[in-house]
């Protein structure tokens, strides 16, 4: 079985060669391996969840399929652990690729769309990709678009106070940029007196749910607001891993010693729609980030097309025996209702006082 | 005696320097100004915000995020209107994570009229506030109460909702918090700021001890046993005024109870002083309908109706959209002595 952060291939093909490490942008054969499989996973998981939404099995599906080009880089970069000294991520809905590579198990993101008890994020209580990890510092996923971009600025204030301390992270998409609090986080990480340690990014696949890009934006590119607040700027191709490892490691770590704030737009595709709501249907016309890499991985010589298919397997082997898994667990009790309203369930019902 | 902006004031800096708050923060609330209030002058973790409520609110939910302790500021409830879906956010970050992330902090903004502050610093928060579920929400009447509630408020894992009568700022209390000077020229020369340049000042703060207002619990500010008057903030003050003017005109004994805690409230001690008199009035300065004292009533006519000698009544501001500038609007608008006084009459001399 895969596991995040350390897959190591099946086959050791030995040292790595010239042609590849330039393809691959010096990065090295277990790392180009690594990123694949985990974007292969992360597909997997997602075409899994669309599966358990048109069995019937969940009430709405929206996720990731097509941005794992970017999400996995991000999680693979991201220092992870709890509190300010690890970094802080302020994820949209669309984050199942950087989860996937921070480590998160498949059947955890499966007990959250069935609605589970046991789901480890929300108890069964939220939709679907709306994660909430706290041993990781993944802070909640909304649906609220764009509310994230705030919560970040809040997260950098706490790490300013120790210079040593990790970064706040935060992503989202393109038509949430239009939100007031895009431009709020965009103000409080450049205020001189207290610049923040915020890596703010956008993910670009032009839609937002079936608004066009194109009619909305005057802007050139997103990224160019950032401009006028002195912040460094970045468009790439998030359609390309490992374009998308290499420049988010030179943001993170320019972000890391200068203690500073980027903002960086990733031009991605949306596989399948905007949610269930749209269908959930697979749209050829868009890029598929993960059949590119897959066919440019598999034509460098770095894995072989039926390593390709066995891992596919194996994950989709994975993704069902979780599916089953979980059709075995409880759904939340109609009497937790009142869990967690106030801290340590101390008494939230009126009735009570 | 200090009055409840300074009240305010030593007990954030009680909370900065004993309880963990690392940042205080919002629109001028920082040197040289101090708060439009001055209720954060001199505090050593305060700082002034770009004018942004949406963004105060959302750091404030970082910070709690990341387990800080916060104070964050909404300079005039008038203008956190446009920050109600990040209220809803934070009071349900607890719940939505299945209790994973609680948010320990606090937020405060000035409610209510009584200043003239016509259409945009009169409005008042409290009954919107008791629908933003996974919040407390309390609101002091005297500067006392809003040193230790302030206090419980920060001690809180929840997210706290600290409303300041805005009104009531200037006032005294007759209790002195624990710590403060006996002298109030004594308090005034240690805490308030100088007039003029203020780059050198520093505050001498007094020797401040802990003390507790109960989030949840209400107090009985004048015992009786013909009408219960449930209020808080400005009206609560206005009710007791009244309690005493009826006293001495007409010997009625009037019960009145400072609410203090909006949620949770105290229904324990609300219950028992409505089964002694049987005769209930409910007073705020939210507009009426659908307003907190609305629920107040329901609950008492589903749990005590036959031991009520007079319907429960409800005395909130008039549903219209703005307090007008002009005295006489704002006095037809929002509960003064007058209606209050026709109120309590009416509730007295009605016979079952």
């Amino acid at each position: 079985m895969v596991q995040a952060n350390t897959v190591v291939s099946k086959k050791n093909r030995g040292q790595s060669t010239i042609k590849s490490k330039d393809q691959f942008g010096g990065l090295s054969e277990d790392l180009v391996k690594n990123i694949y499989e985990l974007m292969l996973k992360s597909r997997v998981l997602e075409e899994r969840l669309i599966k358990i939404y048109k069995a019937g099995e969940a009430f709405f599906w929206i996720g990731a399929p097509g941005e794992e080009a970017y999400g996995v880089p991000l999680g693979l970069l991201v220092n992870k652990g709890q509190g300010v000294n690890f970094d802080y991520l302020h994820l949209h809905y669309r984050a199942t690729p950087t989860v996937v590579a921070m480590g998160m198990p498949m059947i955890d993101s499966i007990r959250l769309i069935m609605n589970k008890v046991t789901d480890p994020h929300t108890g069964g209580r939220n939709f679907s990709n709306h994660y909430c990890i706290p041993k990781w510092n993944v802070t909640p996923i909304t649906s609220p678009i764009e509310v994230q971009y705030g919560f970040a600025v809040g997260t950098a204030l706490a790490q300013t106070k120790n210079p040593k301390s990790g970064i706040s992270i935060v992503t989202g998409g393109d038509a949430g940029t239009a939100e007031s609090d895009f431009a709020s986080c965009l103000i409080w990480s450049s205020r001189p007196e207290r610049p923040l340690p915020i890596l703010i990014t956008v993910q670009n696949n032009r839609w937002g749910i079936s608004t066009a890009y194109e009619g909305q934006h005057g802007e050139k590119n997103i990224a160019d607001r950032g401009k006028a607040f002195g912040i460094r700027t970045r468009v790439i191709n998030g359609n390309d891993p490992i374009e998308s490892y290499l420049a988010l490691k030179e943001e993170m770590e320019y972000i890391r010693s200068e203690r500073k704030p980027v903002l960086l737009e990733a031009k991605v595709s949306r596989l399948y729609g905007h949610s269930s709501a749209s269908g959930a249907s697979l749209n050829e016309s868009e890029v598929d980030c993960l059949k590119e890499f897959e066919t440019k991985i598999i034509s460098s010589g770095l894995i072989s097309e039926s390593e390709s298919k066995s891992m596919r397997q194996e994950f989709e082997e994975e993704a069902r025996r979780a599916m089953e898994q979980a059709r075995t667990e409880d759904f939340p009790k109609p009497e937790s209702i009142w869990d967690h309203t106030y801290y340590n369930n101390e008494n939230a019902d009126w009735r009570n006082f | 005696m200090a009055n409840m902006a300074q009240a305010i004031r030593m007990a954030l800096h009680y909370s900065e320097t004993n309880l963990g708050v690392t940042e205080i923060f919002g629109q001028d609330v920082g040197a040289p100004l101090g708060g439009v209030f001055t209720c954060t002058q001199g505090l050593k973790t305060s700082w002034n915000t770009p004018l942004d409520e949406r963004g105060i609110v959302s750091a404030a939910i970082g910070l709690g995020l990341a387990g800080q302790k916060c104070v964050a500021e909404i300079q005039f409830c008038d203008y956190i209107f446009n920050t109600i879906d990040l209220l809803k956010m934070a009071g349900n970050t607890l719940w939505t994570t299945n209790g994973q992330y609680n948010l320990p902090i606090v937020l405060m903004t000035p409610t209510g009229a009584g200043i003239r502050g016509s259409v945009y610093h009169s409005h008042s928060f409290d009954a919107w506030a008791s629908r933003i579920q996974g919040w407390k929400v309390v609101m002091p009447s005297t500067p006392l109460d809003a040193y230790g509630l302030l206090l419980s408020a920060v001690k809180d894992p929840n997210p706290v909702m600290f409303l300041k009568p805005k009104s009531l700022l200037r006032i005294r209390g007759e209790e002195l918090i624990p710590g403060e000077p006996e002298n109030e020229k004594e308090l005034k020369q240690r805490i308030d700021a100088p007039l003029g340049d203020r780059s050198q000042w520093k505050p001498q703060w007094p020797d401040l001890e802990d003390f507790e207002v109960q989030i949840g619990k209400a107090k009985i500010v004048k015992e009786g046993t013909d009408l219960t008057v449930v209020s808080y903030g400005r009206t609560l003050l206005l009710c007791q005024k009244i309690a005493e003017k009826l006293k001495s005109e007409m010997g009625a004994k009037l019960e009145v109870i400072d609410l203090r805690s909006i949620y949770p409230y105290d229904w324990q001690t609300l219950n028992k002083s409505i089964k002694k008199t049987g005769r209930v009035l409910f007073v705020n300065e939210d507009t009426e309908v659908t307003n907190f004292g609305e629920h107040l009533a329901y609950r008492t006519t589903q749990e005590l109706f036959y031991e009520l000698m007079a319907r429960p009544r409800v005395l909130a501001g008039k549903n219209v959209p703005g307090i007008g500038l002009y005295p006489g609007l704002e006095e037809a608008t929002v509960p003064y002595e007058h209606q209050i006084e026709a109120e309590v009459k009416e509730i007295l001399l009605e016979i079952p």
